[in-house]
């Protein structure tokens, strides 16, 4: 009874350690920290299904009175086999099932996969193609990055930032709906170019954004970077040094908040970037506040890349001209056999690619975002892996919360920007 | 650095390492022995500066260069073991091994180099253990509990090889080709 709580106040003090003390690789596993042992530890389950966890993640904590002392995470509760689905399927019907995986940077794993097959077939994507599948892809940063902001907010206990970042998300969708005709999962990338030009108005819209979006991103800026409750949940925690997160394996703005800036875009230019002007942003600490700040001013630089695309937008086709790959324009199947054989072929059948392997990579707004595709020469891949970004950052949940206190760890988790559905795939 | 001199490179450094070497669609693709892929994946890290692994990924090539696979068309129905009927256009070189590992290696700094890929293969036969390369990425923890988890590759020296994403309780490894699809046990159907 009471006398046990007198017991308690002589135990010797849970092992904290002060703000932003660099983060280390745990010994053995590197994503598991083991806890000591002791006799007062208790062992939660967190998740898989908490508000706080970003999703459903399991993390399994032994907390000493209300430190973190061990972590172990567990994943794969919306494991649905992707992988397994794109071998039943002919390269055509996989493009719907890629936006699936990562549902906030849907677009990013559609140019993976869409990517990886056209290196397969050596296809030549028309420039302007290029142009609105980069235009999209910062759309969809912009999208991924608000949700971001909104959820690690509610995760701290700020509530109004989500509202604020789903209206402005509510507009991208919009210009998604407007162009593909669905808010998100479009399949507008596919193989040889985009399902189609963008409608009449659809400019007009996009600069508006984008004389707005700026505005926006200030404002939540002023209401957060320099709030002393954000700042205090944030600064100096989970501090990630450069080594670490490289040998982690951590991309995007969790590499680029430990001071590497390295970024595909910049690095290994695809699409339209390596005619573009932006700046990569980085930052030196590594903890979530640098992970935030980086991801909030990246948002700046995607509304940077729009305009560009907008002002700079090659003329001519927006697919490929091969009738192998390439289904042909609709309006032909009235007129010509051949088109209307072509389409029959690619729509059943689907088409043939050579033998071989390949690796295709972008930057997803989680960071490098790769698929793997081993082809056998037939109408379905043999293997697809994709190296999901997130999969990696969450590796690093264990050893970025571990002696802190309980609180930290969920602004770990949020900082790390985890999406379950492309952890589990 | 071509496949050429990078196998070279590797072979005067770890002895009798490479099986082949391929320049690749889209990046040198360098297949290395399993006894010493720790050897060269040390090498490659330190004296090549392959500092990143982006992945570990394993294929099962049961049936590979056998028609295609897939129930989608074929007169055996839904049997997904079973191989199709469409026939593939071009003889494809079968592995003469089961399952194949691949890592895929990159090059990440400050210094705004491109991130100049290798990819790295070892080619094992079914319960053949690929040596674990957790000690020199330490990203591979969960990459490699993946593939064991779907692919059933077994790791060996890996500190916490257990499921991953699957139950831990799980029977099989659904990514192999000879996993059945749609064939899931459902509870309590043989209890009358």
């Amino acid at each position: 009874m009471s006398a046990g709580i007198d017991n308690d106040l002589d135990r010797p003090q849970a092992p904290v350690v002060p703000l932003g003390t660099p983060c280390r690789i745990p010994p053995g596993a590197p994503s598991n920290v083991v806890p000591p042992p002791g006799e007062d530890l208790i062992t939660v389950n967190f998740g898989p299904n908490h508000p706080s966890t970003h999703g459903v993640l399991r993390l399994i904590v032994t907390l000493d009175g209300e430190v973190v002392v061990g972590l172990d995470a567990d994943i794969g509760y919306v494991h649905t086999g992707f992988e397994k689905n794109f071998e039943q399927k002919t390269y055509w019907k996989g493009i719907p099932y890629a936006p699936r995986m990562d549902y906030l940077g849907f677009f990013a794993n559609e140019l993976a996969y869409v990517g990886a097959v056209e290196k397969l077939i050596g296809i030549q994507v028309p420039p302007r193609a290029q142009w609105l599948r980069t235009l999209f892809a910062e759309l969809n940063r912009i999208h991924s990055h608000l949700i971001y902001l909104g959820t690690s907010g509610i995760e701290l206990g700020a509530m109004s930032l989500f509202f604020y970042c789903t209206r402005e998300r509510d507009t991208v969708l919009d210009l998604f709906e407007m162009v593909t005709g669905v808010r998100m999962h479009d399949r507008y990338p596919q193989f040889g170019g985009v399902a189609e030009d963008v409608p009449k108005g659809f400019y007009a819209e996009c600069k508006r954004f984008c004389r707005e979006m700026p505005k926006h991103i200030d404002s939540y800026l002023d209401l957060t970077a320099e709030n002393p409750i954000w700042k205090g949940r944030l600064q100096g925690i989970g501090t990630i040094p450069a080594e670490t997160a490289v040998a982690m394996g951590l991309t995007g703005p969790n590499l680029r908040a430990s001071g590497v800036p390295y970024d595909l875009r910049r690095n290994d230019p695809y699409l339209a970037y390596d005619q573009l002007e932006f700046d990569v942003i980085s930052a030196a600490e590594g903890d979530c506040y640098a992970r935030y700040l980086c991801r909030t001013r990246e948002m700046y630089e995607s509304v940077r890349i729009i305009e560009q695309c907008l002002e700079g937008m090659p003329e001519g086709p927006v697919m490929a001209d091969d009738r192998k790959y390439v289904l042909p324009p609709r309006e032909e199947l009235q007129t010509s056999m051949e088109s209307l054989i072509h389409h029959f072929k690619l729509v059943t059948e689907g088409f043939r690619t050579p033998a071989g392997q390949v690796y295709c990579a972008v930057e997803s707004p989680r960071g490098e975002f790769g698929c793997y595709l081993v082809a056998d020469g037939s109408p379905k891949p043999w293997r697809v892996h994709f190296r999901a970004p997130s999969f990696v950052s969450l590796q690093a949940t264990a050893m970025c919360s571990v002696n802190r206190y309980i609180a930290d760890m969920i602004a770990v988790v949020g900082s790390l920007d985890g999406v379950m559905g492309e952890a589990d795939r | 650095m071509t496949a050429n001199q990078l196998a070279k490179a590797i072979s005067s450094n770890v002895r009798g390492a490479v099986v082949s070497h391929a320049n690749g669609i889209d990046m040198p693709t360098i297949v290395v022995r399993a006894d010493s892929l720790l050897d060269v994946c040390r090498y490659l890290r330190d004296e090549q500066a392959k500092n990143f692994l982006s992945a570990v990924s394993a294929v099962d090539f049961l049936g590979y260069g056998e028609d295609v696979s897939g129930y989608f068309g074929t007169e055996r129905g839904r049997d997904l073991n079973a191989t199709g009927s469409w026939g593939s256009p071009a003889t494809v070189e079968v592995p003469a091994t089961r399952f194949c590992v691949t890592y895929h290696l990159a090059h990440v700094d400050a210094d705004g180099a491109p991130p100049d890929r290798v990819r790295l293969q070892v080619f094992v036969d079914d319960g053949e253990p690929v040596p674990s390369v957790v000690e020199i990425w330490p990203t591979a923890d969960w990459h490699e509990r993946e593939q064991y988890d779907l692919m059933g590759v077994v790791f060996s020296g890996h500190p916490n090889l257990k499921r991953l994403i699957m139950p831990s309780d799980w029977d099989g490894h659904p990514l192999r080709k000879d996993y059945p699809i749609g064939g899931e046990p459902v509870q309590f159907t043989d209890a009358v």
